[in-house]
This record gives C-alpha cells, sequence and structure tokens, in this order.
C-alpha cells in the first residue's frame, strides 16, 4: 500500500467573474516528491499553487493536504483549523514579502515564535541554523532592504522552513531575481528536495526542473495538459502544446 | 501708530499659562484622536463587516462634515439638556478629539491600505489569524507611515484647539483675550498670541522633521 499523497487536488475549478481560471485539474504531490508545474503565463498555475494553501478559494472541486480537506466546493476549511494547517504549508512567494521592519533573524522567528510558542532562545537557535543552511549566517541582524533579491528569497524559504513544514509551496521563486541571482535560490531548493522535502513548484526554471523533478505538469488554459517525469516532457512530449512551449522557453535560454 | 507691547508682558504669567492649558488641550486630544482613529479606521477596512463599516463610516461622515465649533457648542451648551454636564475642559478635549479622530480615522485607513498585500498573505501562509497579522506585522509598518500625516494632524489641532476658548476653557486664545478686554491693545495682544502658536506648531514640525530623519537613517522608510 502506498502512502496518501501529502497534496491531492481533484477537479478543481476556479473562476474570478467569467474568467476561467482552473477549469478542473487533478494533480497529486506524494510524501518527499518534488512536483514542478510549467506552463505559459495565464495557465493558472500560480492560482493552483495559491489554493493550496488557501490564499485563493476555487469554486468547485477538492484539495486535500497533510491529510486534512483545504477546500471542498468552495468552502474553504473553518478558520481556526486553515490557521493550524498553514502552520504545515510553507509557502515561498515571487516578490519574497520579507517583513521589512524586523531584522533577518526576527523575520525568520517571528513564525516559531507567535505560532509554535517557541522560547525567543530556542526560536533564536533553530533560526540561526536555517538561515546557515542558506547561506546567510552573517545577515542575521540585517534588515531585509539591505540584501540583495537572492538573499532575500533565501530569507524567505528560511522563514518558511522555521516552522518545519511538512510541503514547501513555491510560487515563482526566481522570476523576480536577476539572473545571476536565480542560482543561489536553486541551490537551496535543491538542497531542500535532496534532504526529503514534499515540494510543488511554479517556475520558468528548466533546468530546475529537469534536474530536480519528480513530475513535471505542464499547464495550459486553466489544465494539465501533460503530467510525466522530465525524461519524457523534455525528450518526448506527447502534447503538441508541451512541445511548442517548450520549444519558446528553451530558444529563450539560448 | 504707537505699537504698546507693555500689557502682554506685565501678564505675561496669564499667556503662559494659557499656553500650557492650549498643550493640555491639544495632547490629550490628540491621545483620543488617535486612539479613536484607530478604531474607526480598522473599522472601515472591510467593507463586507457591514456593521462595523456602517457605524464608522456615519461617524466620519458626522464628525468631518460639521464644524468644529457648532460640535463642541453641542457638547458644551446640548448636553446639560440631558442632565450631562461635563467640566468645560472635558468638552474641549471630546470634542477636539473626536471631530480629530475622523481625521485620524482616514490617516489610519490610508497607511495601513498603502502596505503591499504581500505581507498579509506571508503573515497569513506561515499561519497567522488575520489579527496576529494586523498586530505584529501589518500595523508596525502601518504606524510608520502614520508618522507624517498625523503630525499635520496635531498641528491642525493646535491651531484649531484656540476654538475652546468658546467653551469657557482659559487656553491661550483666552487668557490674550482677557487682556485684551482690560487693555484695549487687541493687535498687539493677538499678534503676540500668534507668535507662540506659530513657536509651538514649528517647534512640532522640528521635531517630526527630526523623527523622520531618523527613520530614514534607520532604514524603516524608502
Amino acid at each position: 500500500m502506498t502512502a496518501p499523497a501529502m497534496i491531492k487536488i481533484s477537479r478543481l475549478h476556479k473562476s474570478y467573474g467569467s474568467n476561467d481560471v482552473l477549469k478542473g485539474v487533478d494533480l497529486e504531490v506524494d510524501l518527499s516528491q518534488v512536483v514542478v508545474v510549467i506552463g505559459p503565463s495565464g495557465s493558472g498555475k500560480s492560482t493552483l499553487l495559491r489554493c493550496c494553501n488557501g490564499l485563493e478559494v476555487a469554486q468547485r472541486g477538492t484539495i486535500d493536504i497533510c491529510g486534512q480537506r483545504l477546500v471542498s466546493d468552495g468552502r474553504l476549511l473553518a478558520e481556526k483549523d486553515l490557521n493550524k494547517l498553514r502552520t504545515q504549508v510553507g509557502m515561498v512567494f515571487q516578490s519574497f514579502n520579507l517583513f521589512p521592519h524586523l531584522t533577518v533573524l526576527e523575520n525568520v522567528t517571528i513564525g516559531p515564535r507567535t505560532l509554535r510558542g517557541m522560547h525567543a532562545a530556542q526560536a533564536e537557535d533553530l533560526a540561526r541554523q536555517l538561515l546557515a543552511k542558506v547561506g546567510l549566517a552573517e545577515k542575521a541582524d540585517a534588515m531585509p532592504a539591505s540584501l540583495s533579491g537572492g538573499q532575500k528569497q533565501r530569507v524567505a524559504i528560511a522563514r518558511a522552513l522555521a516552522m518545519e513544514p511538512q510541503v514547501m509551496l513555491f510560487d515563482e521563486p526566481t522570476s523576480a531575481l536577476d539572473p545571476e541571482l536565480v542560482g543561489e535560490v536553486l541551490n537551496v531548493m535543491k538542497l531542500l528536495a535532496k534532504e526529503g522535502m514534499t515540494m510543488m513548484v511554479v517556475t520558468h526554471e528548466m533546468g530546475f526542473a529537469r534536474e530536480m523533478a519528480d513530475v513535471v505538469v505542464v499547464m495550459d488554459g486553466g489544465r494539465v495538459i501533460e503530467a510525466d517525469v522530465p525524461d519524457v516532457i523534455f525528450k518526448n512530449p506527447k502534447e503538441e502544446r508541451t512541445r511548442s512551449f517548450l520549444q519558446a522557453v528553451l530558444k529563450k535560454e539560448g | 501708530m504707537n505699537f504698546d507691547f507693555t500689557p502682554a508682558l506685565t501678564d505675561w504669567t496669564a499667556l503662559l499659562s494659557g499656553a500650557i492649558v492650549t498643550i493640555e488641550v491639544t495632547v490629550s486630544a490628540l491621545v483620543l484622536s488617535c486612539l479613536l482613529g484607530l478604531l474607526i479606521g480598522i473599522g472601515r477596512l472591510n467593507p463586507d463587516r457591514k456593521i462595523a463599516y456602517g457605524v464608522c463610516s456615519v461617524y466620519l461622515s458626522c464628525f468631518r462634515g460639521t464644524p468644529l465649533l457648532v460640535q463642541l457648542f453641542i457638547w458644551f451648551f446640548g448636553l446639560p439638556r440631558f442632565g450631562i454636564l461635563l467640566p468645560a475642559f472635558v468638552c474641549g478635549v471630546v470634542g477636539l478629539g473626536m471631530y480629530s479622530a475622523s481625521y485620524v480615522s482616514e490617516i489610519v485607513r490610508g497607511a495601513i491600505q498603502s502596505i503591499d498585500r504581500g505581507q498579509m498573505e506571508a503573515a497569513r501562509s506561515l499561519g497567522m489569524s488575520s489579527r496576529q497579522a494586523m498586530l505584529k506585522i501589518i500595523l508596525p509598518q502601518a504606524f510608520i507611515r502614520m508618522i507624517p500625516p498625523l503630525g499635520n494632524e496635531f498641528i491642525s489641532l493646535i491651531k484649531n484647539s484656540a476654538l475652546v476658548s468658546l467653551v469657557t476653557i482659559h487656553d491661550l486664545m483666552h487668557e490674550g483675550q482677557k487682556i485684551i478686554s482690560v487693555s484695549y491693545r487687541s493687535l498687539e495682544i493677538y499678534l503676540v498670541i500668534a507668535v507662540i502658536y506659530w513657536i509651538m506648531t514649528s517647534v512640532t514640525t522640528l521635531i517630526l522633521r527630526r523623527i523622520e530623519l531618523r527613520m530614514k537613517a534607520g532604514g524603516m522608510v524608502q
């Protein structure tokens, strides 16, 4: 018997007014799996990810995550349970969203201190460990405004990890970065993947998808058009739309 | 034309005590105004909470939409009809404070809404309740943005406080008028009063500028 999926999305529909963004998406992420979602902009991949921690509410279909029903036909989990569930689901945003009024260290400790009832010293130990892990131990006392984009995103990852989540969601984590800073963030993500973190990643970094993904999911027009291991997707995709999307992206990458 | 400032100079203790009362009224009104303004500003954040939003909107409309002098007179001359006799000082502080709170509430709402949506999302995605996110993430950042407009409001309050002389509070304006009533040197006394108000607002401006510079140096604002 296989373990139940960490994330199970079934027939998810989401629309903004008359604009259908998700048109019946099915997707599973198993324990310790890295699932990378790719697709043209407007394909609904970021919306799908944001639905997975209740930042967006899908009107139809269900999402189960960490063994709990997050959303069912437009009904989100009750507020208290939702907050509890979110502590187990880490989220990394395209625009980092670090708390600018707090130091780097405080950005990482605020989660465990506020939500896990951790003592100051204990939370600080944890935060320093995590900052060392993302290569920013010496920046603990800096303010976010003084960091580069790549450093900000690595702090954001440490902040999410401080909750010791079971799943990590990455919403285009490198899209706002200068090209030379992308690598440092991807390296941290690779480290997490190797440690067995369950990850769902929306990205345009095809190199990361090829190297780290267990499954690559291709979305277009609010639907999953293809999902398979990277070898198949990148070398021998079944769908014409996958092929043309990859051609366009890979040409740009040169 | 001859100027005679001797009445102002001989009665300087009266003007000083008036100035102190002006500061007391203004600072007390500001405290009330900030507390009330914070509540009303937060109440107007979410139109979906119909009752809170409605009550706060009516407050804003009434207290911002009528003259301060009329409001002060209602507190002072109107309430006794219901058997509510407030001391003049309380009338002045409540009148000024509640009037000013309507402006402060818009400062509060504007500052909160100017905080990037991603901040709330990041806080919520960690698992914070909306209250925790508001207290720990949004408000601390919004407070910093409120300081310059709150400073302006404080300066307005200092000047508007001259109206409380009309509800028998012995503020700077009131003390000045008392001196005029015996010396008939109205131009000189009003000039002296104007200078004292100007000193109070200028000192406030200087203090605010220092605070803003320090915030910039601390990297808290761009």
